[in-house]
């Protein structure tokens, strides 16, 4: 199989707080195919917001740093890089979305300027760059271009400044998009159409997608892989269809019970119990084991290792064998609880 | 130090109104401004204040434009040419026929709307006089002002540390020294003169400018639109003059605007203290120390001080208007924005 084109290994970014150093990504590990669309699902404050920007090496400074691990872009270790080179990399082979598409263009620009800036910020030229934008904002479905082109973000919906965002975010066809919650500020009428247009997109240019989301429906659509995350960590990683066909991690169970469907008319959806852990201090064993409906012995106390349990489906769950460290006596549960 | 610079403070009115005129032409392109100027047009008090200010310009530029008919003569501003009244003995009341002060009174060779002053020169000239160096000592320091408060505040605010640490520590340096007393201190190494005196009011006058752009570029750098043009691959400098600048202007111009007539009664201030331009440079300042004897005179000589109090009021009156209703006018969109 060919290279992967972004392969994180064991990321760890901390924040110094007055609390103490919170570990807000712990030891996260993927990896994403030229092409291929991976997504990260997660509650807030799970620290897949900080994965992102720890690609881009964008954590806020000067609380927030990058600790340990390696971001292999076509096999160039990122964190080695020097703050010039970043800035080649940011943008021009890596292009992110933002969440927020109302604060996310310079108010007191025009649309164009700031599609032209992002290309003339790569040594593109300004004039080629104005027929480009324009293009390109026809690519992403917006009426009458040359109008947007001349318009100011506050004129624009915020769907069409979302649009105007994944449009500035191509203008140097990166190789990988991430996008950071990109429909969660948006109508639910609209987050469809951004994301189909976004799968199009993805085809048309043959890019590799990081989708950052916390609904698991939404990313159904799209993603190819999906990992899930909590508390810092990735519970559960696997094929898309794989997953939802069978989640293997108590979490990601949890997370399809409490989605809407057919099957559960007219009953509750289910909620999960308590709250994530304190972000200062997690706790020794899983971190999920106070809120695990499928808790046994070991579990407060042995910190399982993310673990292959059916094929290319990973969990990092006691209730399987293989996730339990190496030099902790394996203990099964006592009541069969694996479905 | 600093003698021969004279062609600058004639310089400084175009460049001044230069400057003033390429900003606002820029300006009246973006939908902030454009809108800004429509409300400030509806506002018949903003009008107002403008025409007034523009009138004080008006004055000002005639009496930076100056020649000489021959080789011999002096060199004599437009406004010399137009304004100026054959001078008298000494003294005179407004609209008298005969000098003041005098043990026998002369009869006058016209009569003077304002009256004249000891030495017999007309008060209207002299007054308007001194509307060139009121708005060239505002206009020429927030030039000197305004660039050094932005570059500290927006270098402070955008990078933070030990940048914010080196600019905090100046500004409060420089803020817990009574700013008479550093006023005083630059005029005695500078010396004497409108640019001296400039120079002076800009070191002083740049750190509540620097702390409001410092406190601007903080809440801007956090801005999602900075955070996207990092994204992006932009550089530091890029991002600095290029998004966070254009967002910081309207509140620098506002606090700049306000600004001007605090600087334009600096002046008359330090003049009164004998601190301030040279007395051949006519100026309201100068024009009020002089009346300190004049009021212990009999009978009262009360029209040099009533006509420079008077000019300088109503300048000062009219930026505070018309600054108030430039913030009222840009105001909503900030907030909006």
């Amino acid at each position: 199989m060919a290279e992967p084109l972004l392969q994180v290994e064991n990321l760890r970014t901390y924040f110094n707080t007055p609390r103490g150093t919170v570990r807000a990504v712990d030891g996260v590990t993927f990896s994403i195919d030229p092409g291929e669309t991976l997504a990260i699902v997660g509650e807030s404050g799970c620290g897949k917001s900080m994965t992102a920007l720890s690609i881009l090496q964008l954590v806020p400074e000067p609380a927030g740093y990058i600790e340990s691990g390696r971001i292999l872009f076509r096999g160039k270790d990122l964190l080695d890089l020097r703050w010039d080179d970043m800035k080649t990399v940011r943008g021009r082979e890596i292009a992110m979305i933002f969440q927020e598409p109302m604060t996310s263009l310079n108010p007191v620009f025009t649309i164009g300027r700031q599609l032209v800036e992002t290309l003339v910020a790569h040594d593109g030229e300004a004039t080629t760059g104005w027929q480009r934008a324009e293009e390109l904002l026809a690519r992403v479905k917006i009426d009458d271009p040359r109008r947007v082109l001349h318009s100011y973000p506050h004129e624009l919906s915020g769907g069409m400044r979302q649009r105007v965002m994944i449009a500035m975010a191509l203008m140097n066809r990166p190789a990988l998009l991430i996008a950071d919650e990109p429909t969660t500020a948006l109508d639910v009428t609209v987050q469809a159409e951004i994301l189909s247009l976004m799968a199009e997109l993805q085809r048309e240019f043959g890019m590799a997608v990081l989708l950052i989301s916390h609904d698991l429906g939404i990313v159904a659509e799209m993603a190819d892989h999906v990992g899930v995350m909590y508390a810092g960590e990735i519970v559960e990683i696997a094929p898309a269809a794989q997953l939802y066909r069978s989640p293997k991690h108590p979490y990601t169970r949890c997370l399809f019970a409490s989605l809407p469907s057919r099957q559960q008319r007219g009953k509750d959806l289910v909620t999960l119990e308590g709250v994530v852990p304190d972000p200062a201090n997690w706790p020794p064993g899983c971190r999920f084991a106070a809120r695990c409906p499928d808790r046994f012995a070991p579990c407060p106390s042995t910190h399982p290792v993310l673990a292959p349990v059916d094929g290319a489906q990973c969990a990092r769950c006691l209730l399987y064998p293989a996730a339990f460290p190496p030099g902790v006596p394996v203990q099964s549960p006592e009541k069969e609880t694996v479905r | 130090m600093l003698t021969n610079v004279d062609w600058l403070s004639t310089l400084a009115p175009f460049v001044v109104l230069a400057a003033m005129v390429i900003m606002l032409r820029r300006a009246g392109r973006t939908p902030l401004w454009s809108e800004a100027f429509r409300r400030l047009r509806r506002n018949p008090l903003a009008m107002i204040s403008l025409a007034v200010i523009s009138l004080y310009a008006a004055v000002a530029v005639l009496d930076s434009i100056s020649w000489r008919t021959s080789k011999t003569d002096d060199f004599r501003t437009l406004l010399q040419r137009i304004a100026e009244r054959p001078k008298e003995r000494t003294y005179s009341a407004p609209y008298a026929t005969v000098t003041t002060g005098e043990p026998e009174p002369h009869p006058l060779n016209e009569k003077h709307l304002l009256g004249t002053d000891g030495v017999g020169n007309d008060v209207v000239y002299l007054t308007l006089r001194g509307c060139r160096t009121a708005l060239i000592l505002g206009g020429l320091t927030s030039l000197i002002a305004t660039p050094l408060a932005l570059m500290f505040g927006m270098l402070a605010g955008y990078f933070g540390k030990w940048a914010d640490d080196a600019v905090l520590y100046i500004n409060q340096v420089l803020s817990s020294i009574p700013s008479i007393l550093l006023l005083v201190a630059l005029m005695m190494v500078l010396g004497k003169g409108v640019l001296q005196l400039c120079i002076a009011l800009g070191v002083t006058s740049w750190v509540s400018l620097c702390r409001l752009s410092r406190g601007e570029t903080l809440k801007h750098r956090e801005r999602e639109y900075v955070r996207a043009a990092r994204a992006l691959g932009l550089s530091h400098t890029r991002i600095l003059i290029r998004h966070i600048l254009p967002n910081l202007l309207p509140l620098v111009i506002i606090s700049v605007t306000l600004g001007l007539s605090g600087l334009v009664l600096a002046e008359a201030i330090l003049s009164y203290l004998q601190l301030g331009v040279p007395p051949e440079v006519g100026s309201w300042g100068n024009m009020i120390n002089g009346a300190r004897v004049e009021l212990a005179r009999e009978p009262v000589i009360w029209w040099g001080l009533a006509s420079a109090s008077g000019a300088l009021f109503v300048l000062v009156l009219a930026f505070n208007v018309f600054g108030d209703a430039l913030r009222d006018a840009v105001d909503p969109r900030l907030r909006t924005g």
